[in-house]
Protein backbone atom coordinates (compact mmCIF):
# COMPACT_ATOMS: atom_id res chain seq x y z
CA UNK A 1 0.00 0.00 0.00
CA UNK A 2 2.37 2.51 1.03
CA UNK A 3 5.06 2.02 -2.42
CA UNK A 4 1.55 1.86 -4.41
CA UNK A 5 0.24 5.30 -2.94
CA UNK A 6 3.45 7.02 -2.97
CA UNK A 7 4.62 6.01 -6.90
CA UNK A 8 0.83 7.13 -8.13
CA UNK A 9 1.56 10.36 -5.80
CA UNK A 10 4.31 10.90 -7.98
CA UNK A 11 2.57 11.03 -11.07
CA UNK A 12 3.22 7.68 -12.94
CA UNK A 13 0.45 4.76 -13.24
CA UNK A 14 -0.02 2.12 -10.93
CA UNK A 15 -1.36 -1.16 -10.10
CA UNK A 16 -1.84 -3.04 -6.94
CA UNK A 17 -2.78 -6.32 -7.14
CA UNK A 18 -4.04 -8.14 -3.85
CA UNK A 19 -5.11 -11.99 -3.01
CA UNK A 20 -7.05 -10.55 -0.41
CA UNK A 21 -10.98 -9.74 -0.43
CA UNK A 22 -9.69 -6.08 0.44
CA UNK A 23 -6.38 -4.18 1.10
CA UNK A 24 -4.81 -3.79 4.07
CA UNK A 25 -2.62 -7.03 4.22
CA UNK A 26 -2.94 -9.69 7.03
CA UNK A 27 -3.58 -7.15 10.16
CA UNK A 28 -4.96 -4.53 9.00
CA UNK A 29 -7.28 -6.74 6.78
CA UNK A 30 -9.05 -3.51 4.89
CA UNK A 31 -12.49 -2.58 5.04
CA UNK A 32 -13.71 -6.08 6.80
CA UNK A 33 -11.85 -4.76 9.73
CA UNK A 34 -14.99 -2.68 11.61
CA UNK A 35 -11.91 -2.38 14.17
CA UNK A 36 -10.83 0.68 12.26
CA UNK A 37 -7.17 1.13 12.89
CA UNK A 38 -6.18 4.70 12.46
CA UNK A 39 -2.88 3.97 10.92
CA UNK A 40 -4.64 1.36 8.11
CA UNK A 41 -7.69 3.60 7.53
CA UNK A 42 -4.89 6.68 6.88
CA UNK A 43 -3.20 4.42 4.35
CA UNK A 44 -6.06 2.82 2.84
CA UNK A 45 -7.10 6.55 1.71
CA UNK A 46 -3.68 7.69 1.17
CA UNK A 47 -4.26 4.82 -1.59
CA UNK A 48 -7.87 5.34 -3.06
CA UNK A 49 -7.01 8.96 -3.27
CA UNK A 50 -3.19 8.39 -5.14
CA UNK A 51 -5.15 7.26 -8.22
CA UNK A 52 -3.33 3.91 -8.15
CA UNK A 53 -6.02 0.97 -9.60
CA UNK A 54 -6.37 -1.82 -6.99
CA UNK A 55 -7.43 -5.21 -7.90
CA UNK A 56 -8.22 -7.17 -4.75
CA UNK A 57 -9.02 -11.12 -4.71
CA UNK A 58 -6.57 -11.70 -7.39
CA UNK A 59 -3.47 -13.64 -7.31
CA UNK A 60 -0.43 -13.97 -9.35
CA UNK A 61 0.58 -17.16 -10.46
CA UNK A 62 2.79 -16.99 -12.98
CA UNK A 63 5.02 -14.55 -14.75
CA UNK A 64 4.95 -16.11 -18.70
CA UNK A 65 7.54 -14.05 -20.00
CA UNK A 66 9.34 -10.75 -18.29
CA UNK A 67 7.44 -7.76 -17.44
CA UNK A 68 4.04 -9.63 -17.67
CA UNK A 69 2.37 -11.32 -14.83
CA UNK A 70 -1.02 -14.16 -14.88
CA UNK A 71 -3.08 -13.55 -12.41
CA UNK A 72 -6.69 -15.32 -11.25
CA UNK A 73 -9.03 -14.92 -9.38
CA UNK A 74 -12.72 -16.64 -8.68
CA UNK A 75 -13.99 -15.84 -11.90
CA UNK A 76 -11.59 -15.84 -14.89
CA UNK A 77 -7.48 -14.66 -15.50
CA UNK A 78 -5.50 -11.83 -16.83
CA UNK A 79 -2.32 -10.98 -17.66
CA UNK A 80 -0.71 -7.43 -16.41
CA UNK A 81 2.17 -5.70 -18.09
CA UNK A 82 4.77 -3.98 -15.98
CA UNK A 83 7.53 -1.61 -16.47
CA UNK A 84 8.54 -1.71 -12.91
CA UNK A 85 7.35 -4.10 -9.82
CA UNK A 86 7.40 -3.69 -6.35
CA UNK A 87 6.58 -7.29 -4.59
CA UNK A 88 5.28 -6.98 -1.03
CA UNK A 89 3.93 -10.42 -0.43
CA UNK A 90 4.43 -10.45 3.41
CA UNK A 91 4.79 -13.21 5.61
CA UNK A 92 2.96 -16.47 6.89
CA UNK A 93 3.39 -18.11 10.07
CA UNK A 94 5.91 -20.60 10.88
CA UNK A 95 3.97 -24.01 12.14
CA UNK A 96 5.63 -26.88 13.87
CA UNK A 97 3.83 -30.02 14.09
CA UNK A 98 3.17 -32.15 17.21
CA UNK A 99 0.17 -34.49 17.85
CA UNK A 100 -3.14 -33.34 17.48
CA UNK A 101 -1.98 -29.98 15.88
CA UNK A 102 -3.90 -31.24 12.74
CA UNK A 103 -7.42 -30.98 14.65
CA UNK A 104 -10.10 -28.50 13.61
CA UNK A 105 -9.18 -25.44 15.82
CA UNK A 106 -6.37 -25.49 15.80
CA UNK A 107 -4.93 -22.83 13.98
CA UNK A 108 -2.58 -20.06 13.74
CA UNK A 109 -2.47 -17.44 16.04
CA UNK A 110 -2.09 -14.67 13.38
CA UNK A 111 -4.42 -17.40 11.62
CA UNK A 112 -7.23 -17.10 14.20
CA UNK A 113 -7.32 -13.28 14.38
CA UNK A 114 -7.62 -13.01 10.71
CA UNK A 115 -11.12 -15.35 11.49
CA UNK A 116 -12.16 -13.21 14.00
CA UNK A 117 -11.83 -10.14 12.06
CA UNK A 118 -13.29 -11.86 9.20
CA UNK A 119 -16.51 -12.62 11.76
CA UNK A 120 -15.95 -15.25 13.77
CA UNK A 121 -17.85 -14.86 17.09
CA UNK A 122 -15.15 -15.21 19.74
CA UNK A 123 -17.37 -14.00 23.05
CA UNK A 124 -17.37 -16.16 25.68
CA UNK A 125 -14.70 -18.60 24.00
CA UNK A 126 -11.65 -20.48 25.51
CA UNK A 127 -8.43 -19.77 23.50
CA UNK A 128 -5.23 -20.73 24.47
CA UNK A 129 -2.74 -18.67 22.59
CA UNK A 130 0.59 -20.72 22.27
CA UNK A 131 3.98 -20.48 20.20
CA UNK A 132 6.56 -17.52 20.01
CA UNK A 133 6.65 -13.53 19.07
CA UNK A 134 5.34 -10.50 19.75
CA UNK A 135 2.21 -11.33 17.92
CA UNK A 136 1.31 -13.61 20.47
CA UNK A 137 0.65 -11.19 23.03
CA UNK A 138 -1.36 -9.06 20.18
CA UNK A 139 -3.28 -11.92 19.26
CA UNK A 140 -4.55 -12.54 22.89
CA UNK A 141 -4.85 -9.20 23.52
CA UNK A 142 -7.69 -8.75 20.39
CA UNK A 143 -9.34 -12.19 21.28
CA UNK A 144 -9.94 -10.89 25.12
CA UNK A 145 -10.85 -7.46 23.87
CA UNK A 146 -13.20 -9.40 21.81
CA UNK A 147 -14.96 -11.49 24.33
CA UNK A 148 -12.76 -14.39 24.39
CA UNK A 149 -11.12 -16.05 27.52
CA UNK A 150 -7.40 -16.41 27.59
CA UNK A 151 -6.33 -19.29 30.02
CA UNK A 152 -2.62 -18.77 28.99
CA UNK A 153 -0.42 -17.95 26.52
CA UNK A 154 2.86 -20.19 26.52
CA UNK A 155 5.74 -18.53 24.92
CA UNK A 156 8.63 -20.50 23.80
CA UNK A 157 10.80 -18.11 24.87
CA UNK A 158 12.53 -17.67 28.05
CA UNK A 159 12.53 -14.99 30.67
CA UNK A 160 15.86 -14.02 30.49
CA UNK A 161 15.32 -12.98 26.40
CA UNK A 162 11.82 -11.82 26.76
CA UNK A 163 13.42 -9.48 29.46
CA UNK A 164 16.27 -8.51 27.53
CA UNK A 165 13.85 -7.84 24.80
CA UNK A 166 11.90 -5.61 27.11
CA UNK A 167 14.80 -3.31 27.77
CA UNK A 168 15.99 -3.18 24.23
CA UNK A 169 12.75 -1.70 23.15
CA UNK A 170 13.19 1.44 25.55
CA UNK A 171 15.73 2.58 21.87
CA UNK A 172 12.23 2.09 19.94
CA UNK A 173 9.79 4.63 21.95
CA UNK A 174 6.56 3.64 18.99
CA UNK A 175 7.11 -0.04 20.69
CA UNK A 176 7.54 0.51 24.11
CA UNK A 177 4.48 2.46 24.01
CA UNK A 178 2.72 -0.08 22.33
CA UNK A 179 4.38 -3.07 24.55
CA UNK A 180 3.35 -1.83 27.95
CA UNK A 181 0.26 -0.84 26.52
CA UNK A 182 -0.46 -4.23 25.52
CA UNK A 183 0.91 -5.58 28.71
CA UNK A 184 -1.43 -3.21 30.78
CA UNK A 185 -3.95 -4.55 28.65
CA UNK A 186 -3.57 -8.09 29.36
CA UNK A 187 -3.07 -8.09 33.08
CA UNK A 188 -4.92 -10.92 34.66
CA UNK A 189 -3.59 -13.17 31.38
CA UNK A 190 -1.06 -15.56 32.46
CA UNK A 191 2.28 -15.40 30.34
CA UNK A 192 4.30 -18.42 30.86
CA UNK A 193 7.60 -18.41 29.16
CA UNK A 194 9.59 -21.56 28.32
CA UNK A 195 6.07 -22.78 27.74
CA UNK A 196 4.82 -24.96 24.56
CA UNK A 197 2.37 -26.54 23.57
CA UNK A 198 2.79 -30.66 23.63
CA UNK A 199 -0.30 -32.03 22.38
CA UNK A 200 -3.85 -31.21 20.97
CA UNK A 201 -6.91 -33.41 21.65
CA UNK A 202 -10.30 -33.80 20.85
CA UNK A 203 -13.00 -35.88 19.26
CA UNK A 204 -14.44 -33.63 16.35
CA UNK A 205 -12.58 -30.55 16.90
CA UNK A 206 -9.69 -29.39 19.69
CA UNK A 207 -11.14 -29.59 23.57
CA UNK A 208 -8.34 -29.69 25.34
CA UNK A 209 -4.29 -29.07 25.02
CA UNK A 210 -1.41 -30.82 27.10
CA UNK A 211 1.00 -27.62 27.80
CA UNK A 212 4.64 -27.90 29.12
CA UNK A 213 4.68 -24.81 31.29
CA UNK A 214 7.90 -23.59 32.72
CA UNK A 215 8.51 -27.30 33.34
CA UNK A 216 5.24 -28.77 34.20
CA UNK A 217 2.79 -30.77 32.35
CA UNK A 218 -0.55 -29.37 32.69
CA UNK A 219 -4.07 -30.87 30.76
CA UNK A 220 -5.85 -26.96 29.40
CA UNK A 221 -9.60 -27.43 28.29
CA UNK A 222 -9.95 -25.05 25.22
CA UNK A 223 -12.26 -24.01 22.38
CA UNK A 224 -9.31 -23.04 20.51
CA UNK A 225 -5.60 -23.06 19.93
CA UNK A 226 -3.73 -20.32 18.37
CA UNK A 227 -0.42 -21.37 17.76
CA UNK A 228 1.96 -19.97 15.42
CA UNK A 229 6.49 -20.20 16.02
CA UNK A 230 7.01 -16.37 15.09
CA UNK A 231 6.73 -15.82 10.79
CA UNK A 232 8.24 -16.93 7.74
CA UNK A 233 8.69 -14.42 4.44
CA UNK A 234 6.61 -15.21 1.38
CA UNK A 235 9.48 -15.46 -0.57
CA UNK A 236 7.50 -17.95 -3.36
CA UNK A 237 6.94 -15.36 -5.98
CA UNK A 238 10.13 -13.67 -5.81
CA UNK A 239 12.36 -16.68 -6.49
CA UNK A 240 9.78 -17.77 -9.12
CA UNK A 241 11.00 -13.88 -10.55
CA UNK A 242 14.62 -14.75 -10.31
CA UNK A 243 15.02 -12.67 -6.93
CA UNK A 244 18.18 -13.46 -5.00
CA UNK A 245 17.56 -15.09 -1.66
CA UNK A 246 20.27 -14.97 1.19
CA UNK A 247 19.43 -16.13 5.12
CA UNK A 248 15.78 -17.28 3.54
CA UNK A 249 15.23 -13.08 2.91
CA UNK A 250 14.96 -11.58 -0.28
CA UNK A 251 18.35 -9.63 -0.98
CA UNK A 252 17.93 -6.13 -2.26
CA UNK A 253 19.66 -2.90 -2.46
CA UNK A 254 19.36 0.93 -0.42
CA UNK A 255 16.47 1.25 -2.91
CA UNK A 256 14.74 -1.65 -1.94
CA UNK A 257 15.47 -3.29 -5.23
CA UNK A 258 16.44 -7.01 -5.98
CA UNK A 259 18.94 -8.91 -7.47
CA UNK A 260 16.04 -9.03 -10.96
CA UNK A 261 16.20 -6.11 -12.80
CA UNK A 262 13.10 -3.81 -12.64
CA UNK A 263 11.79 -5.49 -9.59
CA UNK A 264 11.52 -4.47 -6.10
CA UNK A 265 10.81 -5.91 -2.69
CA UNK A 266 9.22 -4.34 0.48
CA UNK A 267 8.02 -5.55 3.87
CA UNK A 268 8.56 -9.08 5.66
CA UNK A 269 10.31 -10.47 2.68
CA UNK A 270 13.41 -8.94 3.20
CA UNK A 271 13.20 -9.11 6.59
CA UNK A 272 10.91 -9.87 9.19
CA UNK A 273 10.60 -6.67 10.94
CA UNK A 274 6.88 -5.60 11.43
CA UNK A 275 4.55 -3.01 10.11
CA UNK A 276 6.62 0.29 10.92
CA UNK A 277 9.72 -1.64 8.69
CA UNK A 278 7.21 -2.64 6.18
CA UNK A 279 5.90 1.08 5.84
CA UNK A 280 9.00 2.54 5.21
CA UNK A 281 10.16 -0.13 2.75
CA UNK A 282 6.96 0.23 0.93
CA UNK A 283 7.94 4.23 0.72
CA UNK A 284 11.37 3.42 -0.29
CA UNK A 285 10.56 0.51 -3.13
CA UNK A 286 7.53 3.08 -4.30
CA UNK A 287 9.38 6.48 -4.68
CA UNK A 288 12.46 4.66 -6.13
CA UNK A 289 10.47 2.51 -8.71
CA UNK A 290 9.05 5.88 -9.66
CA UNK A 291 12.24 7.51 -9.83
CA UNK A 292 12.68 9.68 -7.27
CA UNK A 293 15.46 8.32 -5.99
CA UNK A 294 16.60 11.76 -3.68
CA UNK A 295 13.09 11.26 -1.90
CA UNK A 296 13.51 7.68 -1.13
CA UNK A 297 17.11 8.57 0.70
CA UNK A 298 14.94 10.70 3.45
CA UNK A 299 13.49 7.45 4.56
CA UNK A 300 17.41 5.54 4.67
CA UNK A 301 17.77 6.47 8.59
CA UNK A 302 14.41 5.81 9.90
CA UNK A 303 14.98 2.27 8.06
CA UNK A 304 18.25 1.70 9.81
CA UNK A 305 16.77 2.37 13.36
CA UNK A 306 13.62 -0.04 11.94
CA UNK A 307 16.12 -2.98 10.78
CA UNK A 308 17.95 -3.37 14.22
CA UNK A 309 14.56 -3.80 15.79
CA UNK A 310 13.81 -7.15 13.39
CA UNK A 311 17.49 -8.12 14.50
CA UNK A 312 16.21 -8.04 17.92
CA UNK A 313 13.05 -9.98 16.81
CA UNK A 314 15.26 -12.70 15.37
CA UNK A 315 17.15 -13.01 18.82
CA UNK A 316 14.53 -13.25 21.27
CA UNK A 317 12.70 -15.27 19.58
CA UNK A 318 14.69 -18.10 18.28
CA UNK A 319 13.45 -21.65 18.76
CA UNK A 320 14.75 -23.60 21.21
CA UNK A 321 15.89 -27.17 20.02
CA UNK A 322 13.28 -29.35 22.59
CA UNK A 323 10.73 -27.95 19.98
CA UNK A 324 12.04 -30.73 17.09
CA UNK A 325 10.95 -32.88 19.19
CA UNK A 326 7.59 -33.08 19.64
CA UNK A 327 6.29 -34.97 17.00
CA UNK A 328 5.17 -38.97 17.49
CA UNK A 329 6.49 -41.21 14.55
CA UNK A 330 2.42 -41.34 13.13
CA UNK A 331 2.34 -37.40 13.66
CA UNK A 332 1.88 -35.92 10.27
CA UNK A 333 3.83 -33.21 9.42
CA UNK A 334 2.76 -32.63 5.97
CA UNK A 335 -0.74 -31.96 6.06
CA UNK A 336 -1.75 -31.87 2.14
CA UNK A 337 -0.27 -35.07 1.79
CA UNK A 338 -0.74 -36.54 4.89
CA UNK A 339 3.09 -37.51 5.67
CA UNK A 340 3.86 -38.84 9.12
CA UNK A 341 6.83 -37.24 10.65
CA UNK A 342 8.52 -41.14 11.08
CA UNK A 343 8.42 -41.32 6.92
CA UNK A 344 10.02 -38.14 6.75
CA UNK A 345 12.55 -38.76 9.29
CA UNK A 346 14.31 -41.96 6.75
CA UNK A 347 15.39 -39.27 4.27
CA UNK A 348 17.88 -36.91 4.36
CA UNK A 349 17.05 -33.80 2.36
CA UNK A 350 13.89 -32.26 1.21
CA UNK A 351 14.14 -33.57 -2.46
CA UNK A 352 14.64 -37.13 -1.84
CA UNK A 353 11.31 -36.73 1.35
CA UNK A 354 9.50 -34.97 -1.95
CA UNK A 355 10.46 -37.51 -4.34
CA UNK A 356 9.27 -41.06 -2.07
CA UNK A 357 6.65 -39.43 0.02
CA UNK A 358 4.88 -36.43 -1.65
CA UNK A 359 5.52 -34.00 0.80
CA UNK A 360 5.19 -30.67 -0.04
CA UNK A 361 3.98 -31.47 -3.13
CA UNK A 362 0.63 -30.90 -2.42
CA UNK A 363 -1.76 -27.57 -2.84
CA UNK A 364 0.00 -25.55 -0.53
CA UNK A 365 2.97 -26.25 -2.05
CA UNK A 366 5.28 -26.89 0.73
CA UNK A 367 4.82 -23.51 2.12
CA UNK A 368 3.48 -25.00 5.46
CA UNK A 369 5.77 -28.50 5.91
CA UNK A 370 8.87 -26.40 4.08
CA UNK A 371 9.91 -24.02 6.98
CA UNK A 372 8.84 -27.01 9.26
CA UNK A 373 11.21 -29.25 8.11
CA UNK A 374 13.99 -26.92 7.77
CA UNK A 375 13.54 -26.47 11.66
CA UNK A 376 13.04 -30.29 12.32
CA UNK A 377 15.84 -31.70 9.84
CA UNK A 378 17.53 -28.88 8.57
CA UNK A 379 16.92 -28.92 5.25
CA UNK A 380 17.11 -27.04 2.39
CA UNK A 381 13.93 -26.37 0.04
CA UNK A 382 14.39 -26.40 -3.64
CA UNK A 383 13.75 -23.71 -6.45
CA UNK A 384 10.26 -22.30 -7.25
CA UNK A 385 8.68 -24.08 -9.96
CA UNK A 386 5.48 -21.97 -12.11
CA UNK A 387 2.72 -21.72 -11.20
CA UNK A 388 3.75 -20.27 -7.71
CA UNK A 389 0.35 -21.09 -6.31
CA UNK A 390 -2.19 -23.91 -8.10
CA UNK A 391 -4.03 -22.39 -11.48
CA UNK A 392 -6.78 -23.36 -12.87
CA UNK A 393 -6.32 -25.71 -16.22
CA UNK A 394 -8.00 -23.15 -18.27
CA UNK A 395 -5.73 -20.07 -17.12
CA UNK A 396 -2.66 -22.11 -18.32
CA UNK A 397 -4.25 -23.35 -21.42
CA UNK A 398 -4.61 -20.27 -22.27
CA UNK A 399 -1.36 -19.14 -21.90
CA UNK A 400 -0.05 -22.48 -24.38
CA UNK A 401 -2.50 -21.50 -26.83
CA UNK A 402 -0.96 -18.01 -26.87
CA UNK A 403 2.73 -19.65 -26.89
CA UNK A 404 1.86 -21.88 -29.26
CA UNK A 405 0.18 -18.47 -31.50
CA UNK A 406 3.31 -17.05 -31.44
CA UNK A 407 5.55 -19.59 -32.08
CA UNK A 408 3.67 -20.46 -35.06
CA UNK A 409 3.89 -17.04 -36.43
CA UNK A 410 7.32 -16.94 -36.65
CA UNK B 1 -23.21 -0.54 9.31
CA UNK B 2 -23.06 -4.42 8.93
CA UNK B 3 -26.31 -6.19 7.26
CA UNK B 4 -27.52 -10.05 7.60
CA UNK B 5 -26.07 -12.57 4.66
CA UNK B 6 -27.52 -15.62 4.21
CA UNK B 7 -25.67 -18.47 3.07
CA UNK B 8 -25.80 -22.32 2.59
CA UNK B 9 -23.25 -24.99 4.03
CA UNK B 10 -23.89 -28.29 2.40
CA UNK B 11 -27.13 -27.31 1.62
CA UNK B 12 -28.31 -25.70 6.02
CA UNK B 13 -28.73 -21.77 5.91
CA UNK B 14 -25.88 -19.66 8.29
CA UNK B 15 -26.99 -16.14 8.71
CA UNK B 16 -23.54 -13.64 8.92
CA UNK B 17 -22.86 -10.57 8.34
CA UNK B 18 -21.61 -8.80 5.18
CA UNK B 19 -18.03 -9.20 5.11
CA UNK B 20 -17.78 -12.84 7.06
CA UNK B 21 -15.37 -15.09 4.91
CA UNK B 22 -17.00 -18.25 3.90
CA UNK B 23 -14.66 -20.39 6.01
CA UNK B 24 -15.83 -18.61 9.17
CA UNK B 25 -19.42 -19.57 7.88
CA UNK B 26 -18.40 -23.01 7.72
CA UNK B 27 -16.54 -22.71 11.16
CA UNK B 28 -19.98 -21.43 12.54
CA UNK B 29 -21.94 -24.42 10.91
CA UNK B 30 -20.10 -26.51 13.17
CA UNK B 31 -18.30 -27.97 9.61
CA UNK B 32 -14.76 -29.47 8.63
CA UNK B 33 -13.60 -27.86 5.58
CA UNK B 34 -12.10 -30.95 3.73
CA UNK B 35 -11.38 -34.71 4.49
CA UNK B 36 -7.46 -35.10 4.16
CA UNK B 37 -6.09 -38.14 2.14
CA UNK B 38 -5.96 -40.34 4.93
CA UNK B 39 -9.47 -39.18 5.93
CA UNK B 40 -8.91 -36.69 9.10
CA UNK B 41 -11.55 -33.80 9.42
CA UNK B 42 -9.71 -30.65 8.80
CA UNK B 43 -10.99 -26.71 9.26
CA UNK B 44 -9.03 -23.90 8.62
CA UNK B 45 -5.48 -23.88 9.86
CA UNK B 46 -3.64 -19.79 8.64
CA UNK B 47 -6.46 -17.88 7.93
CA UNK B 48 -4.81 -16.25 5.17
CA UNK B 49 -5.08 -17.90 2.21
CA UNK B 50 -0.98 -20.18 2.33
CA UNK B 51 -2.20 -23.23 3.85
CA UNK B 52 -5.26 -24.63 1.51
CA UNK B 53 -7.09 -26.61 4.33
CA UNK B 54 -10.21 -24.38 3.93
CA UNK B 55 -10.80 -25.65 0.75
CA UNK B 56 -14.22 -26.14 -0.28
CA UNK B 57 -16.76 -25.74 -3.31
CA UNK B 58 -18.08 -22.25 -3.87
CA UNK B 59 -21.61 -22.00 -5.59
CA UNK B 60 -20.09 -25.13 -7.51
CA UNK B 61 -16.27 -23.96 -8.23
CA UNK B 62 -14.10 -26.41 -6.64
CA UNK B 63 -11.09 -26.41 -4.61
CA UNK B 64 -11.53 -22.47 -3.51
CA UNK B 65 -9.80 -21.06 -0.15
CA UNK B 66 -12.81 -20.68 1.61
CA UNK B 67 -10.96 -17.79 3.86
CA UNK B 68 -10.24 -15.68 0.48
CA UNK B 69 -13.80 -15.14 -0.16
CA UNK B 70 -16.75 -13.01 1.35
CA UNK B 71 -20.10 -14.57 1.82
CA UNK B 72 -22.55 -13.39 -0.43
CA UNK B 73 -26.02 -13.28 -0.29
CA UNK B 74 -27.13 -17.13 -1.34
CA UNK B 75 -24.19 -18.63 -2.18
CA UNK B 76 -23.95 -22.28 -2.06
CA UNK B 77 -21.11 -23.92 -0.04
CA UNK B 78 -20.12 -27.75 -0.31
CA UNK B 79 -17.42 -29.06 1.88
CA UNK B 80 -15.65 -31.87 0.37
CA UNK B 81 -17.20 -34.37 2.54
CA UNK B 82 -20.42 -33.51 0.90
CA UNK B 83 -19.29 -34.02 -2.15
CA UNK B 84 -17.97 -36.79 -2.27
CA UNK B 85 -21.45 -38.25 -0.47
Amino acid sequence: MAAAACAAECGVRVGMVDDNPSMGGQIWRGESDGQHNPDASKWVQRVRRSGAAVLCGWRVVHQPEEGVLLAENLGGFCELKYGKLVLAPGARERFLPFPGWTLPNVMGAGGLQAMVKCGLPIRGKRVIVAGTGPLLLAVADYLRKHGAEIPVICEQACWRSLAKFGLALVSWPAKIVQGIRLKFDLAGVPLAANSWPLAAHGEKTVERVTVSRAGRVEDIPCDYLACGFHLVPNIELPLLLGCAVGNGCVQVNEFQETTSSSVFCAGEPSSIGGVELALIEGQIAGLAAAGRTREARAWFEKRKKARGFAQLLDRTFRLRTELKSLSLPETVVCRCEDVSYLRLRQHTCWRSAKLHTRCGMGSCQGRVCGPMTQFLFEWKPDSVRPPVFPARVESLAALARQWEGQHTAK
Amino acid sequence: MHSEVTVTVNGAPVVVLSGTTVAVAIVMAGQACRRSVSGEPRGPLCGMGICFECCVAINGNRHVRSCQVLCEQGMEVATEKCIDE
